[in-house]
């Protein structure tokens, strides 16, 4: 369990003050320009050995990301925070953002420095609007007490924008995310030119999640060996959990990397809504990854590779809950229909597939399906799966997957039930 | 260049191509949609994965670079399989999805035939459908008179968007709503406002945006296809003429990568029903004042009667637009026959003399010289309009540069598709640029291949010869002419101009050019007229005029004898475009009812007239032009002028007036007697002068 000396977001609960002057009590912006004063790569090879990877679903090591920068490019260099953060089941940065601005501001000075950016961009999701007004007030006391902007304290030249969405899901994809910040539809882009090398306006952007910028500083600050210390191998660090759903509370919690499920579901959010024996299954990172049943929760630890084991993800760490009350397939069906609504129709598979799985999904949780439809349907789910241009089809794809996996049963025996139950007789009966 | 292996077979491909390009290289045939070598890549449809081993996932070939492509562990170089179990699912799978919603109506379809999806689902789809609920439906879109849409047809693949907003440089299409809500609109649906929006049909690989015109009229397997050459504008696309018995059906491009690549402009494909209506297809003679049916032998009778009582002096010879080359060289030597040196082809008035020198009226850089051209001056021309396609390179040219193009436009403010500087409206500001007191010519340092334009708007007045003059001047000051670069350019807007400039259909010694003589004529000095498709309207007079055309416009409601002649379509003419590129049409249908080709009614007219011209044949005809007029044989062929004789015009001193660059075309739909005749060139007219455009059915 995390003890609170290694807690790196202190005010997670904004039982605190978010300014600036509670942020630096807390420690943020402490020593930051001796910090930088080590030097580009310094910093680089830090978040290296600390082994951060990528809170923002995919886990990609955040050091071996900024390490792909060019390091002599005419071209200006970009910093992009992603804080789209519109995964159903996660409300991570979103207490980062309106309880403690300051480490995000810091950590993204530190990774600009790292990466030779001048100007960092952070694009917030469309629905955040007090948050956007509490970072952006954030920003404005960081330039005020010339913490950030150019001539700053810190010694390096660092601009920093807070960029509002416009509420569409599909924004929090890096490169639609560049092509929204520009100004265009919200479309992902092709890769390769990965956005390192052609990013925003064409010149080399990271696109990085709020909750791995955050982190930053504290590294930094603290040093990577303890942040290696801290999880299990490969898999360092702390973490937000999101813990949502059928539980008593439901919450946002820091915990180690590697924390057992069912430490967090009970611990952390008072257990299972009628006791870990009424649970049903659990989607372990946020709608997009597939859901594992309840037999698989007892002894599971929340990382990126254990979960990997049990063929679901870590992703953003929202755990969904659900207990034995749940429809299991209409719920699957909702989520079915968030990513259909979230498409952004450029490229086929997600387009017509994501549409298509729903509208199966829909006829299932009525029971209206035929069996042979269940292989259909896993079928064009990896139709889907890897064959699109982001990753959206592959978060459409993974939860129908994870439903027929664990739990074709149930499908069956509704279909079932829907065959066998008698059509109710309409004939109306004489008066006597 | 990087070693692939395609299908266990190893190859070298060329540095930079992207993996379906290397595939075509190779001979295997990839499927696609949205890719398209003339647009830019959108990697959207997904139909061209393609599997690379020991990548994860099958990989998009239209947007994968050669170069990107990681060797194999041992060095190997990477390994591309396109006909793997992976690829084929990959196939499989996108086809199915394409169809799911795209509804089973090829029977009533007008792409059937011709569509990408019908023959990739042939070659590449599964056998069977699985999809059980409704089908999506789409509400149609307005895009004016030429594009039909059925919105439920649409893939999405984005073809037209980029084709609007790259090639023809109108941010106009787009696509609105997201995931399977997303169409393709103009949004506040009106047509779309570009010369150029009839290609988004060739595009389409599907039924969504078919013609307006042809809807419903034929299947592409009952067309006899013959190949052409368009003369709605001096570029001389390459066109292929469908016909069905005696009608032309549509007109779509060929692919001719140094002249229109595969683009044609809507007056290029959209004229055909023109070639229909008001048609010459019997002689006509006036009688009291009223045109009236004749025979060819009364009204050949009637001419040569006239002209016996004549001295050649008083008779004269006009070689109208559209006249291919052996016409006009049947109506020169006629016309030399009779002694008369009233002869002209430049019905405009353009001040373009051939005894100049080739160089001084010819597009000397080329239409794909274009392509290395690095700054352009436009001097009193709208290449948009007089040139569509020709534009559109300029405009490619312009999105390519890494800085901006230097553009200076001299003449009338226009939309050209692409950023410019407007230097001036007149002489005196080219007169600036000539003496290099023009701020442009900072902009021009460093400069190696400068192009200047010159339109026939700066040609066709008064002052004309002094305007060429003044831009052969300031083409040699900014260095356009040089030992391997030649930027002067005329841009011509008539397709039998420069064929009759080679040929010399000038006048001759103390001859009459065009306005002379319809001023004499109105004098009663010249008494005798014959035009070859001669359109514009002239001064009214005493006078009798033989028309020989295939149109009933102006100029045949004033002529005394009218000759029917064959359109561009009916028969075999050789055209030179702007570039000096001599080009051969084929003859598609037959001319309608008693009209012949040009140069057999001036044949027999000679022969009536007692000097029959000295051949029998096209191919004696031929051989004669060819021998007086040798480039014209050198068919699809450019031959360089010398520029030389740009240099010699530029040393000429005369002044030119003051007189702003008007415009060469008025109305860009209605240039033409055959555009005249055309209803869908009419609507189109209609719709960009702004009337109402959708017809109401009670607007007369």
């Amino acid at each position: 369990m995390l003890q609170d000396k290694d807690r790196i977001y202190k005010n997670l609960y904004g039982l605190h003050s978010w300014r600036l002057k509670a942020a630096r009590a807390r420690g943020a912006w402490d020593g930051t320009k001796e910090m930088i004063a080590r030097g580009h790569d310094a910093i680089i090879d830090e978040v290296k050995a600390s082994g951060l990877r990528g809170r923002g679903g995919a886990g990609f090591p955040t050091g071996l990301k900024w390490s792909f920068m060019p390091k002599n490019d005419a071209r200006p260099s970009y910093l992009a925070v992603n804080a789209d953060e519109s995964e159903p089941g996660t409300c991570k940065d979103r207490d980062i953002m309106r309880h403690d601005p300051h480490l995000l501001i810091e950590g993204a000075l530190l990774a600009a420095f790292a990466m030779r950016a001048h100007t960092a961009y952070i694009y917030i999701r469309g629905e955040f609007i007090a948050e956007r007004e509490i970072l952006q007030a954030a920003v404005d006391e960081a330039y005020e007490a010339k913490l950030i902007g150019k001539n700053n304290v810190n010694g390096w030249d660092f601009d920093l924008y807070v960029h509002h969405g416009a509420g569409a899901y599909i924004c929090g994809e890096e490169t639609a995310l560049l092509e929204s910040l520009e100004g265009k539809k919200g479309q992902p882009r092709l890769k390769p030119p990965f956005p390192a090398n052609v990013g925003l306006y064409g010149a080399p952007t990271t696109v990085n999640n709020v909750e791995t910028i955050s982190s930053v500083p504290d590294i930094l600050r603290r040093g990577a060996t303890w942040y290696a210390s801290l999880g299990r191998p490969n898999n360092t660090g702390t973490k937000l959990y999101c813990i949502s759903g059928h539980v008593n509370k439901p919450c946002t919690v820091e915990e180690e990397m590697g924390v057992p499920l069912r430490e967090l579901i009970d611990h952390y959010a008072g257990g299972v809504r009628g006791g870990w024996d009424n649970l049903l299954a659990v989607i372990p990172g946020g709608s997009s990854v597939p859901c594992i049943p309840a037999s698989e929760c007892d002894d599971l630890p929340m990382d990126f590779d254990s979960l990997k084991a049990v063929n679901t993800a870590l992703g953003t760490g929202g755990v969904i809950v659900m207990d034995k009350s749940t429809d299991i397939i209409r719920a699957i069906s909702r989520l079915s229909y968030f990513y259909k609504h979230e498409s952004c129709g450029q490229c086929t598979p997600c387009r017509e597939g994501t549409g298509w799985m729903w509208r199966v999904l829909e006829r299932m949780a009525n029971g209206e399906a035929e069996k042979a439809e269940i292989d259909m349907l896993l079928n064009v789910s990896h139709q889907v799966e890897g064959h699109t241009i982001c990753a959206l089809g592959d978060a459409a794809a993974w939860p129908v997957q994870g439903l027929i996996r664990h739990f074709r049963h149930v499908i069956e025996e509704r279909i079932d039930a829907k065959a066998t139950k008698p059509i109710s007789p309409s004939v109306p009966v004489a008066a006597e | 260049m990087p070693k692939l292996i395609i299908n266990d077979q190893e190859h070298d491909v060329p540095d930079g191509i992207t993996l379906i390009q290397a595939c075509e290289f190779a001979g295997v045939e990839i499927p696609r949609f949205c890719y398209h070598e003339r647009l830019s890549i959108a990697g959207n449809c997904r139909m061209c994965l393609v599997e690379v081993v020991a990548c994860p996932k099958p990989v998009a070939s239209c947007a994968m670079s050669v170069n990107d492509l990681r060797p194999g562990r041992d060095g190997a170089p990477p390994t591309v399989l396109t006909n793997s179990e992976t690829v084929r699912k990959a196939q499989e799978g996108t086809l199915e999805f394409l169809l799911i919603n795209h509804p089973l109506d090829c029977p009533i379809c007008d792409q059937g035939g011709e569509c990408d999806l019908q023959d990739q689902t042939m070659a590449y789809g599964f056998d069977a459908g699985r999809f059980q609920d409704n089908k999506r439906a789409v509400e149609d879109k307005y895009l004016g008179p030429l594009i039909k849409t059925y919105m439920t047809r649409c893939i999405h693949c984005t073809r037209c968007v980029r084709f609007m907003t790259e090639v023809a440089g109108v941010d106009e299409l787009g696509a609105i709503g997201r995931g399977e809500d997303m169409e393709i609109t103009t949004y506040l649906e009106h047509g779309m406002r570009s010369n150029l929006s009839g290609n988004v049909v060739d595009l389409c690989p599907v039924g969504a945006l078919t013609s307006k015109p042809y809807a419903f009229v034929a299947r592409p397997w009952e067309l006899t296809k013959t190949p052409s050459i368009d003369v709605m504008d001096a570029l001389g696309s390459s066109i292929r003429v469908d016909a069905r018995g005696r009608e032309v059906l549509r007109i779509l491009p060929r692919i001719y990568e140094a002249v229109n690549e595969e683009w044609i402009s809507d007056k290029a494909r959209h004229v055909w029903d023109g070639l229909r209506t008001q048609r010459l297809d019997r002689p006509y003679i006036r009688r009291d004042g009223k045109l009236e049916p004749a025979t060819w032998d009364e009204a050949f009778g009637v001419i040569a009667e006239r002209l016996k009582a004549l001295t050649a002096r008083r008779s004269a010879a006009i070689a109208g637009d559209l006249a291919a080359a052996e016409e006009m060289f049947a109506l020169k030597l006629l016309a030399e026959q009779l002694g008369s040196p009233n002869i002209d082809c430049r019905q405009d008035g353009a001040k373009l003399d051939p005894a100049l020198g080739r160089a001084t009226y010819l597009f000397n850089t080329t239409v794909a010289g274009i392509d290395g051209a690095d700054a352009v001056l436009l001097v009193g021309t709208d290449p948009r309009v007089e040139a569509p396609v020709l534009n559109a390179r300029i405009r490619r040219r312009w999105r390519q540069a890494e800085e901006r193009l230097p553009i200076g436009l001299i003449g009338t403010e226009a939309d050209l598709t692409y950023g410019y500087d407007y230097l001036g409206a007149g002489p005196e500001t080219l007169a600036k640029i000539a003496d290099g007191s023009h701020p442009f010519l900072k902009r021009l340092e460093g400069v190696e291949r400068p192009m200047v334009i010159v339109g026939q708007a700066a040609l066709a007045r008064p002052d004309g010869a002094a305007v060429l003059a003044l831009a052969a001047k300031a083409a040699m000051k900014i260095g356009a002419v040089k030992q391997d670069w030649n930027g002067f350019n005329v841009l011509h807007s008539a397709a039998g101009r420069v064929a009759g400039l080679d040929l010399g259909l000038v006048p001759g010694k103390s001859g009459r050019d065009v306005e002379a003589i319809l001023d004499a004529a109105g004098k009663g000095h010249i008494e005798v007229s014959i035009s070859s498709r001669r359109d514009r309207h002239g001064a009214a007079g005493a006078m009798l005029r033989h028309l020989s055309g295939s149109h009933g416009d102006a100029g045949a409601h004033r002529a005394d004898v009218i000759l029917p002649g064959a359109a561009y379509t009916e028969k075999d003419g050789t055209y030179v475009n702007t570039e000096g590129r001599a080009q051969m049409t084929s003859r598609a249908i037959f001319p309608p009812g008693e009209a012949r080709e040009d140069w057999k009614i001036l044949r027999a007219l000679s022969a009536v007239l007692g000097q029959p011209l000295p051949f029998d044949s096209l191919q004696a005809l031929r051989a004669q032009m060819y021998a007086a007029c040798p480039n014209l044989a050198l068919l699809d062929l450019v031959e360089p002028a010398d520029s030389g004789a740009i240099e010699k015009l530029a040393a000429q001193t005369a002044k030119p007036g003051k007189e702003r660059f008007g415009l060469t075309v008025d109305d860009y739909y209605l240039s033409n007697p055959v555009a005249r005749a055309s209803s869908i060139m009419a609507a189109l007219s209609a719709m960009h002068a702004g009337g109402s455009e959708k017809a109401t059915g009670t607007d007369g």
